[in-house]
């Protein structure tokens, strides 16, 4: 649906200086995937997603949109594919001066749809985002995940092939992004449009979307499922975005101590339900103390990091940590000795 | 120390008001029509702009630099071949709007201009996504979005016009602020002066509440 074949974007900064935003970068999304492009702010995460919509022209290599390249369309072929491509953006972005539904009808209007077409459209819209008490409220009156509601109505309006997602739920609390992310699955599901949204937040790649490429200076430094380049990351950006996430602190009067090994036991899908820990206590001579642990669902599976203190007599220690390495996902000890 | 005749005076107040109301009302009018065209014209041609044109916009930004920048009394006068043509004559209260004018649209093209780059920019990226065309963006996002600015705007082009108007008496245009001139400083007349100022200074009270108003009415 989406290709970037080598895409490069520059332009120059407030101070004249040319940026490469965005580095030689290839990959293919999908027809019906909801595919997330993490980052830290200024990776070129917001550059790249709008190449998709040429609001930003490539200034290297292409980026092909349902087989044509889109590069080289302007005016009127440029408006047509930008009718079937839907945007949603962090601060909503509603017009002020129109109500709800006017702003929803805008967008039909804007695609050219008839009348009569926009008058019964509207209406399904708004209740597909449950919004149909507010239709002749203006955004003002709204709050952030109902604004964010019109924004995704006047997205879908015209039944755009793909739904942009500019940080769309980073504005928003806990709750409300989790309810715009099921509304945002139940569109990718009821209508197969492909999804690509851009987020800093982990926490909505992993709810999400199935695949997901990460972005550091420009380029794209690791793709792949999600729940692979969670639990397996390769690159060193990737892992330190992830620990953020995954490191679990604990004080340092437990970590300092080389003696009593501190575990880390990461485990998955598979061997979430084996009762691995209390096998360790069964066949050898330790203690094990849990002191930390959570299990994380990444794309619905689940995935889970435990820290316990092993204490026992050496031989016995590393006879359960071999146990551990070889019945678990991946063991590691944090405090080794030196 | 001239005797002041106040039925004189009267006889004289009133057409010099009804002249102020009209150089001022004329020229507000073009600038409506006009101002605001080039004021639209000159922001979406600027740089990040939805129709970015490097070439009109450095024209359209001299035009009214020039025009912004002379001051009136020259211009007046600088305009005097130009006044003939349009009105046929180069005196009374129709010449003198005629720059009167040219200044209003100039003035209103710069005001609407900085009510236009107050647009939520996310809102016009958002337009664009969409694939709308500039005109529509100007239409239904731009112009609606500035309206209230631009209501505002007018209250502050029409004091600005009122007291243009009074180097109106140059082209013999009349008006309250020629009256106060004339017969208040040329001839002394300190009470005449004191009555037309005090007159000029409620026609701004006037006008400057009642775009307050307008302005907030807008506000939606």
């Amino acid at each position: 649906m989406i290709k970037f074949d080598n895409v490069s974007v520059s332009f120059p900064d407030k101070k004249g200086q040319i940026v490469d935003a965005v580095k030689n970068v290839s990959f293919e999304i999908g027809k019906g995937e909801i595919f997330g492009i993490v980052g830290a702010s200024g990776a070129g995460k917001s550059t790249l997603l709008r190449t998709v919509n040429q609001l930003q022209r490539t200034t290297g290599g292409r980026t092909i949109v349902d087989g044509s390249d889109i590069g080289r369309l302007s005016g009127p072929e440029l408006a047509s594919l930008r009718h079937s491509i839907g945007m949603i953006f962090q601060q909503f972005n509603l017009v002020s001066t129109k109500t709800v539904a006017q702003n929803v009808a805008f967008a039909m209007e804007i695609a050219g749809r008839s009348r009569e077409k926009i008058k019964q459209r509207v209406p399904e819209l708004l209740e597909l985002v449950g919004l149909t008490e507010r239709a002749e409220v203006y955004p003002n009156t709204l709050s952030g995940g109902q604004k964010q509601r019109v924004g995704i109505a006047r997205a879908v309006a015209n039944n755009p092939k793909i739904l942009l997602c500019d940080e769309a739920t980073s504005a928003l609390d806990p709750e409300t992004t989790n309810d715009v992310l099921q509304l945002l699955k139940e569109i990718n599901r009821k209508f197969g449009i492909t999804i690509v949204l851009i987020t800093h937040e982990l926490d909505v790649v992993k709810k999400i979307c199935q695949r997901v490429a990460v972005m550091d200076k420009g380029e794209v430094v690791e793709i792949g499922e999600v729940f692979d380049v969670f639990t397996k990351p390769q690159h060193e950006f990737t892992k330190a975005l992830l620990s953020h996430t995954f490191d679990l602190d604990l004080p340092e009067r437990l970590t300092s101590d080389p003696s009593k090994p501190l575990v880390k036991i990461i485990y998955n899908g598979d061997k979430a339900e084996d009762s691995i820990v209390s096998n360790v206590v069964k066949h050898y001579a330790v203690d094990v103390n849990i002191l930390h642990g959570k299990i994380e669902y990444i794309s619905d599976k689940p995935f889970g990091i435990l820290i316990v203190q092993l204490i026992g007599a050496q031989e016995e220690l590393d006879k359960s940590l071999d146990y551990l390495r070889k019945n678990t996902y991946r063991t590691e000890v944090i405090n080794e000795r030196n | 120390m001239n005797e002041t005749n106040y039925s004189e005076l009267l006889d004289n107040l009133l057409p010099a008001f009804g002249e102020t109301l009209e150089m001022c009302g004329l020229a507000i009018l073009l600038a409506i029509l006009l101002g605001v065209p080039l004021g639209v014209l000159s922001y979406i041609t600027s740089e990040h702009s939805i129709c970015k044109n490097r070439v009109v916009n450095l024209v359209v930004s001299f035009i009214l630099n020039v025009v912004m920048s002379t001051p009136f009394v020259i211009l007046l006068v600088l305009l005097l071949p130009f006044t003939r043509l349009v009105v046929g004559t180069s005196i009374g209260p129709e010449a003198a709007s005629v720059p009167l004018g040219i200044v209003a649209i100039a003035f209103y093209a710069r005001l609407v201009e900085g009510n236009l780059h107050a647009v939520d920019k996310g809102v016009i990226e958002a337009s664009v996504a969409m694939g709308a065309t500039w005109f529509r963006i100007v239409t239904n996002v731009l112009l609606p979005g500035a309206f209230s600015g631009m209501i505002r705007g007018l209250t502050v082009l029409a004091v600005t016009l009122v007291g243009y108007s009074a180097m109106a008496g140059i082209v013999g245009g009349g008006g309250v602020g020629d009256l106060a001139i004339r017969f208040g400083y040329y001839r002394y007349q300190t009470d005449v002066m004191i009555i037309t100022v005090l007159l000029l200074i409620g026609l701004v009270q006037v006008i400057q509440t009642l775009g307050e108003k307008a302005s907030v009415k807008a506000q939606k």
